[in-house]
Order: structure tokens, then C-alpha cells, then sequence
């Protein structure tokens, strides 16, 4: 049997918030997952995770995941298999059959949903994903930036239908196509990306993520049960630097070619008093200026957390008055190498800054 | 024009009369354990007292831990069947999959799934289908259940899906008593839902309730319309509360924070309200409660209500206080202070006689607390200082000095400083709360996506903030009073036709007759 161990019904509130914050306010909100994992857990299905290191050249590694709105996923809850029956559809299109499930993203909802499929089709799923934290787009996964074959691929919606996109010129013509299908579905499908190989896996995807959620969530989780600082915790176990600590004063949104833009303006308080720091999101939190200057810029990850309880805030549900702790959480390196950068990098997303890792920073 | 302002808490009944922005009079009761008889004391006391003849009176607001009580305590929930449209999707969390075990049982677990309900854009996911929902219906009346929650997916851009199956429902079950989730709230369908099962289970107990109030108010010889407090600081009519008693959860740490800003005149401020059981410690912020900012739970129920952010411990007036080792609450006397405390000739020792002994209050026979070893009095109220001072620590947001205003019967408890911050308690202090109630003002709410491709933003914005300010007339408000308090406009990632969530918020002061 396959070296693989279970996931349990405490570990889906960790991993629920582990996620959350790896979602550096975007990606999803993760708590209707976690309802689902624990339905099928209840029922008698399993939840087992393939160590990183487990991994076999041979295997054949599925990434499934969630693509539609945030919004759409809070509202029209999914009927359950649809990233179960895309994974399937591609199977019988590529006449191949999965052997483990990945996350293409760890961040946020979809961090959950492969456990999901991997439950109804009794596969394992890899501790690893194609991001380390949210991104908006499908091409910003480090399988396609690393050269994965970005097709073909596999949308299915509740209602019966499945779409597979045979042959696409790129990772951006996946997204692109991806997305309208999705639309049309209804803002909410699931999605399956073209399966690879274990060797390729082991070379492209950024690994551990699910360990690295859990441990975050547990942090967390420990912490508040002791009365100890969670956010403190979080910080020692990412090796992140608290970037502010402040009460929200100003959220500016707007809608530009369908990301949700925006700023958030954050008051100091504590060490910060008389400091204000700005927050430029879109979807996740991409840039943080403190007093005018940039102190982390995406790829890093800036994650925007209660100041008292930790528990992870979103883009979309921030708020004036909400007192809040920023902080800068480093990239894995695979997403901040010269070839990663051109896809994730400041630029990628419209901004005139070059990438300086966080680490430098401080 | 004068108000009275009534605050039925677990421990205390309030009731003020107060004339435009004058407190003319306040008088404190026991809650009975009727809750009506409490009521109606409180009335008799208040109006005998001030010697201000019943007919003057133009209105009643009453905030009330009623519907909180029955939610938290499983008590008076009429079953309730839970009707959601949106098949094939979201069959993966039926209608309340996270709610606490016992609460689904107390309502009977009588739960359905239909077609119907919409995608974002207003497409139908599937169209709704008659027949299957009158088999729902006709299953659900041979339960013998009469209560029923409707949600459908979406249904907050659309809500004629909803409409149509309560029309269905009732061809079934005339007397049904129907909530439809689009009526309540939100965006969220899971959190929406929840509200309208909870509501449609406290229908029963709403119209007994709402009945008991008008004869309590007809008993003390008065016939001005009363009203009930809602989560937000604001109103609703008798006649809206009894359809909608969810909305009143939550109202009584609200209706104290507004009241202790009225009677301080202060705006951003932390407020200590100290209560029989417990106390709540919240922040103003220019004037009104900050909100919570994460999800809500009511009962073991997640919602999506808009809760002022309130800390709350397990210590009030009738906080029982055992020695060695020094412990004090969370077991309270309750409303039973009056015969089980010391200074009253009972056999339990509780917070209210620490007090007493310390000389910090004048309440009930001093004599019967002489005898308490100082050294362990001082022991008890230093503990009891540190704990609210550590409450207090947690809801500041800058280490600025900030006043604490300390509102409510409890009060006697508190030294006139909280940790190194100067304490405020404003005329009137003990009955903040029936305060807030009597100076609560009237709201109406929208939160809708619209497709702004469709409709300009100034349009829809515009028909956000009519309907808004029409709800708020429906509700009660004057309509020549009623401003928008609140815009909220949220555009929405990945969806085409630039899909922007609008919620706007409308207040205006009471209509009177």
C-alpha cells in the first residue's frame, strides 16, 4: 500500500484555516468545503494525503479544483461531484487513469475541493499544489510556468454537462476558455487541468502546502485554546514578518477587466501608532506600503488577519473599523525564480515595481 | 411627543418615559417569571410615579431577550419544515447541515430539496416544478407541521421564485406559516436560510409574544402602537416583529450602547454594561456600536446579521461569589437577587453583596453583610475590577486613553476607574438600555447583485436606495425623515457584466399616528 496517511475531522478546521491565510484574502472561502470534507468523512469515505517525497515517477497526478466567483460559491453551493466528474471526463477523454489528486491552488476554497474528488474516486492526494498560496488565474500555477502541457483540460457544471478543452495554444488560452465556459455554467464548476506526470509534479509544484496549511491552522488553533498570541504563532511557523498592526480606515473597490481592484487604507496602532500602511488588492493582496514605502510585493504572501483571533480576512469582506494584523509570509522559491516572476511577478499584475523578496526587506 | 422605552432583560424589567431627548422618568423591576407580569409592573410602577396619564404616551419600544432566550435555551420552537429550491445544485449541505444536533431536533429535522432558484445573472438553474413541490407540501402537512423557511438560490436578485412556492405551499397548507429567505436577508444562501428556519420556528412563539405585549400595554390603560428593537439599534412594528421576531436577537447589547452614548453625549467611547448575569463591553464608534467582524453564531447557528461586536463575562449583579478559592460567576442568582442575596435576607452570597460591603453601593440591609472579613471583600473587588478591566483591554484600538461609560443595574460594581481609564456613568445610568430602545429610530435594507452592464451604477444604486427608503416607510419610518446611512458597493471578481453587489441602508425617525 501507499505510503499515505489520513486526514481527520480536527484537521479540517485547521486546514480551513491554514488555507485561509495561504489564501492572502482571496481564493475562496474555505468553510464550505470543510462542511463537505466532513459530510463524506462522516459517511465513511477517507481523506489520504501522499507525502511530497512519496511521489513515483510513473504516478498519473490529477489537479482538480473549483474556477467560477467567490461569490457564486457562497450562494449556489455545489451539488457535490462536479470536480469528481470533470476529473472523470478527462480520464475517459485521455483514456488514463489518475493515481493521486493535487491542489492546483492551496489557497482558499480550493484547497479543499481535491480532497473532495479524491474521496468519491479513492485516490490519495499530494501534499503540494501549483501556487503556495491564491492567484486569480489559472496560468499563474507553477505547473504550466514550469513547462506542464496546459491541455487538454475538463470543466462539468450540477446539471450533467462536461466540456473538455481538447487542444489550447497556451496557459493563457486556458484560462481564457476555461473561464467563459465557466460563466456560462453558471460562475461555479469544476475544473480538472491535464494530468502529469510524478516526475513532473516533483519538479514543478511547490511542495508541502497542505502540511504547511495544517500546521498554520493548528498554530492557530493551539494558540487561541491557550489564550497565547495566534498571531505571533502564525508568524513563527511561516517565518513571516508582521508587517502592521492597525485598524482599517478607507476600502476603495472597482471592477477592472474583472478583477475586483482596490485599496485598503489601515491606521497604525500599538508599535505602529502614528504609521499607516496601504493595501493595493485585486482578488488577493498583491502590494503593501507602509508610509509610501513598499515593504512586500506579490509573489510574497500578505495576509490580512484579526488582530485578536487571527481569523484570516478576506478582500472582499474587509471592512472600515476592522482591526486587523498584516503580514508578509515568504514565497516558496519556486515562485520567485526569473521564469515565475514573469507570470507572478509585480508586473504580471500591472504594477511598475521590481520583485524584492521580503526576506531582504527586513 | 413621549416615548417609553422598555428593556426586558433576564434579570431586570426597565421601563423609562422619556419626552423628546428628557429622561422624565426610569423605574427597575425584577423579571418575573412570566415576563408579562414583569412588563406590566414596570409599566404600572412608571406611569404611577411620574403621575403622566397613559393617553399621552405615543409610543412603546421594547427591546427583549425573548427570541434569543428560546434559540440559545431550545424552548417554544415550533417544528419546522425547511424548503430549498435550487436542485441539481447544492445538494452537497442541505438545509441546516451545520446547525448544533439538539437545535435540529427541536425543530424535527423536516427537510426538502426542490428545483428552482437562479444563477447570479437571473437565469433559473432549473425551472421550479409545481408537482414536486405540492408532494413537499403535502408530506410536511401530514407531519402536522404548519411552519414553514423557503430559500432559493439567489433569491435575494430574484425573489418571485420564492413567492410562488409559499403560493403552492399554502394551496397545501392554508394556515401555514410561511418565511421566505429573501425577506430576511443577505447574500449567503447557507446564512439566509438559517435566519428564515429560525424565524419561521420562533413564529409561534412571535405572535404569543407580540399578543402579550399589547395586553400588557392595554392593561396599564395605554394604546399608542409599541414596537420592537432589532439587532441594528433600530425598530419594527408590532405588526412587522410578529412576522420577523428573528430580527430582535441580539438587540439589548445594542440598545445599551446607543442609550449610554445618548445619556453621555458621548461618541466614541468603550461601553461597560453591567447586568444582572453577565456584562457586555462594547465600543462606539461615532455614536454606534462597532460590528463583529466575522460571522455570527446564534445559538450554535452561523447568520449573517450585522452583531455589534461585543465581549461579554460572566459577571453581574447577581454573580454568586464562593470563597476560598475567590471565585465569582458565571452562576448567577438571576432575577432571583432580590430574595437570594445577603443584603436582601437570602443564604447566597452574590457580587451585589461585595459591593454593599465595601461601601461602594446602598442597596438592601448593609447590616446583613457586616460580618464579611474586609481583607477578603477588598480580594473580591479587586478581582471583580480586573476582570472588567481585562474585558475592557480587549476591545481597544489604540492605547489612547478613551472614556469607558458603565451603564446598567450591575453598575455598583465598578470603581470609578477601569485600569488606568476614567469611568463615566451618565444620569440615568442604570437604565441605558430601555433608553436606547426609546430613542431607536426606523430602517430599511438592500443587498442585491445587479449586472451593471445591464443598468448604469447611478440607476441601480438609485433603485437600491428607493427600495431601501421604501422598506424603511413599510417598516414604520416618516417618510420625510428617512436618509441613506449606509452604501456599500462591492463589485464582484470573474463575473462578467461587471456583477456589483449593492447594499444601502435607509433610517429614518418613527411615524407616529
Amino acid at each position: 500500500l501507499r505510503r499515505t496517511w489520513k486526514l481527520n475531522d480536527a484537521d479540517l478546521d485547521a486546514l480551513t484555516i491554514g488555507a485561509a491565510i495561504l489564501g492572502t484574502g482571496g481564493g475562496g472561502n474555505p468553510y464550505l468545503g470543510k462542511l463537505r470534507a466532513r459530510a463524506l468523512l462522516r459517511q465513511g469515505y477517507a481523506v489520504r494525503i501522499l507525502p511530497f517525497d512519496a511521489l513515483e515517477d510513473d504516478d498519473v497526478v490529477v489537479s482538480v479544483g473549483g474556477i467560477g466567483a467567490p461569490v457564486v460559491g457562497i450562494e449556489k453551493i455545489e451539488k457535490g461531484d462536479e470536480c469528481y466528474r470533470a476529473m472523470r471526463a478527462l480520464e475517459a477523454y485521455t483514456r488514463c487513469r489518475a493515481t493521486a489528486l493535487i491542489p492546483a491552488e492551496v489557497g482558499g476554497s480550493n484547497s479543499i475541493e481535491p480532497l473532495i474528488a479524491a474521496a468519491y474516486a479513492n485516490l490519495p492526494v499530494v501534499d503540494a499544489d501549483g501556487m503556495g498560496r491564491a492567484f486569480p488565474e489559472v496560468q499563474m500555477c507553477t505547473y504550466f510556468i514550469y513547462g506542464a502541457r496546459p491541455y487538454p483540460a475538463a470543466l462539468a457544471d450540477e446539471k450533467g454537462n462536461t466540456v473538455i478543452l481538447g487542444k489550447v495554444q497556451d496557459m493563457y488560452w486556458l484560462e481564457k476558455l476555461a473561464r467563459t465556459v465557466a460563466v456560462d455554467m453558471g460562475a461555479a464548476a469544476g475544473f480538472t487541468l491535464p494530468p502529469m506526470r510524478g516526475e513532473e509534479v516533483r519538479r514543478t509544484a511547490v511542495p508541502h502546502t497542505l502540511t504547511q496549511a495544517l500546521g498554520l491552522g493548528r498554530a492557530v488553533l493551539e494558540a487561541r485554546a491557550r489564550r497565547k498570541n495566534p498571531i505571533e504563532r502564525v508568524l513563527e511557523v511561516a517565518k513571516g514578518v508582521l508587517l502592521f498592526a492597525g485598524k482599517v480606515v478607507n476600502v476603495q473597490r472597482r471592477i477592472e477587466k474583472g478583477f475586483a481592484r482596490g485599496q485598503v487604507r489601515i491606521e497604525g496602532v500599538e508599535g505602529f501608532k502614528g504609521s499607516s500602511l496601504v493595501l493595493e488588492i485585486q482578488n488577493e493582496n498583491l502590494i503593501a506600503r507602509r508610509d509610501g514605502e513598499v515593504v512586500a510585493t506579490v509573489p510574497d504572501l500578505i495576509t490580512v488577519l484579526d488582530l485578536e483571533t487571527a481569523e484570516p480576512i478576506t478582500t472582499e469582506t474587509v471592512r472600515y473599523g476592522f482591526r486587523v494584523a498584516v503580514l508578509g509570509l515568504p514565497a516558496h522559491p519556486r515562485l520567485k525564480t526569473p521564469r515565475a516572476l514573469e507570470v507572478v511577478g509585480p508586473r504580471a499584475f500591472g504594477y511598475d515595481l521590481d520583485y524584492r523578496p521580503l526576506e531582504g526587506r527586513v | 411627543m413621549i416615548r417609553v422605552g422598555i428593556d426586558v432583560g433576564g434579570t431586570n424589567t426597565d421601563a423609562v418615559i422619556m419626552e423628546r431627548a428628557q429622561v422624565v422618568h426610569w423605574v427597575k423591576t425584577p423579571t418575573t417569571v412570566d415576563v408579562m407580569g414583569g412588563v406590566l409592573k414596570a409599566l404600572e410602577l412608571v406611569l404611577g410615579e411620574s403621575g403622566l396619564s397613559p393617553e399621552r404616551i405615543g409610543a412603546v419600544m421594547i427591546g427583549t431577550t425573548h427570541f434569543t432566550n428560546a434559540i440559545v435555551q431550545r424552548r417554544d420552537l415550533a417544528p419546522t419544515a425547511a424548503i430549498r429550491l435550487g436542485l441539481p445544485a447544492t445538494q452537497a449541505l442541505p438545509p441546516m447541515v451545520d446547525w448544533p444536533e439538539d437545535l435540529r431536533r427541536a425543530l424535527g429535522e423536516h427537510i426538502y430539496l426542490a428545483h428552482g432558484g437562479f444563477e447570479f445573472d437571473g437565469r433559473p438553474i432549473s425551472p421550479l416544478d409545481p408537482l414536486e413541490l405540492r408532494k413537499i407540501a403535502e408530506d410536511i402537512k401530514a407531519k402536522g407541521v404548519r411552519n414553514v423557511a423557503i430559500s432559493a438560490v439567489f433569491s435575494p436578485i430574484n425573489p418571485k421564485i420564492e413567492v410562488e412556492a409559499a403560493r403552492i405551499v399554502r394551496e397545501v397548507i392554508p394556515d401555514a406559516q410561511i418565511t421566505l429567505s429573501s425577506e430576511i436577508g443577505r447574500i449567503g444562501l447557507l446564512e439566509r436560510e438559517n435566519a428564515a428556519i429560525l424565524n419561521a420556528s420562533l413564529q409561534d412563539l412571535g405572535y404569543k409574544i407580540v399578543r402579550a405585549f399589547s395586553q400588557a400595554l392595554r392593561d396599564a390603560g395605554i394604546s399608542a402602537p409599541f414596537y420592537l428593537t432589532q439587532n441594528d439599534g433600530t425598530l419594527m412594528s408590532a405588526d412587522f416583529a410578529e412576522k420577523f421576531p428573528v430580527l430582535t436577537i441580539a438587540s439589548g447589547p445594542t440598545n445599551s450602547m446607543r442609550g449610554a452614548a445618548f445619556l453621555s453625549g458621548i461618541k466614541e467611547a468603550i461601553v461597560v454594561d453591567v447586568g444582572g448575569t453577565t456584562t457586555d463591553v462594547g465600543a462606539l464608534q461615532h455614536g454606534f456600536p462597532r460590528e463583529a467582524s466575522i460571522a455570527v453564531e446564534v445559538g450554535g447557528v452561523r447568520t449573517n446579521f450585522r452583531m455589534p461586536d461585543v465581549f461579554s463575562l460572566g459577571l453581574g449583579g447577581g454573580s454568586i461569589v464562593q470563597r476560598d478559592p475567590l471565585k465569582i460567576g458565571p452562576e448567577s442568582v438571576g432575577f432571583r437577587l432580590t430574595e437570594e442575596a445577603w443584603v436582601f435576607g437570602g443564604g447566597t452570597l452574590t457580587a451585589t453583596d461585595i459591593a454593599v460591603a465595601a461601601g461602594m453601593a446602598e442597596v438592601g440591609d448593609a447590616q446583613r453583610v457586616q460580618g464579611l472579613d474586609p481583607t477578603f471583600v477588598e480580594a473580591a473587588v479587586e478581582r471583580m475590577q480586573q476582570m472588567i478591566a481585562d474585558a475592557v483591554d480587549r476591545m481597544l484600538l489604540s492605547p489612547e486613553p478613551i472614556p469607558v461609560i458603565v451603564v446598567g443595574g450591575g453598575s455598583i460594581l465598578v470603581r470609578d476607574k477601569v485600569g488606568n481609564l476614567p469611568t463615566i456613568k451618565p444620569d440615568h445610568y442604570p437604565v441605558a438600555n430601555a433608553v436606547g430602545a426609546a430613542i431607536a429610530q426606523i430602517s430599511g435594507e438592500v443587498d442585491r447583485v445587479y449586472a451593471l452592464a445591464n443598468i448604469p451604477r447611478e440607476k441601480a444604486l438609485e433603485e437600491a436606495r428607493r427600495e431601501a427608503k421604501q422598506r424603511a416607510v413599510e417598516a414604520g419610518a416618516d417618510p420625510s425623515t428617512v436618509e441613506i446611512v449606509e452604501v456599500e458597493d462591492v463589485p464582484l471578481a470573474y463575473l462578467p457584466g461587471n456583477a456589483t453587489r449593492i447594499r444601502v441602508k435607509a433610517v429614518g425617525d418613527l411615524r407616529l399616528a
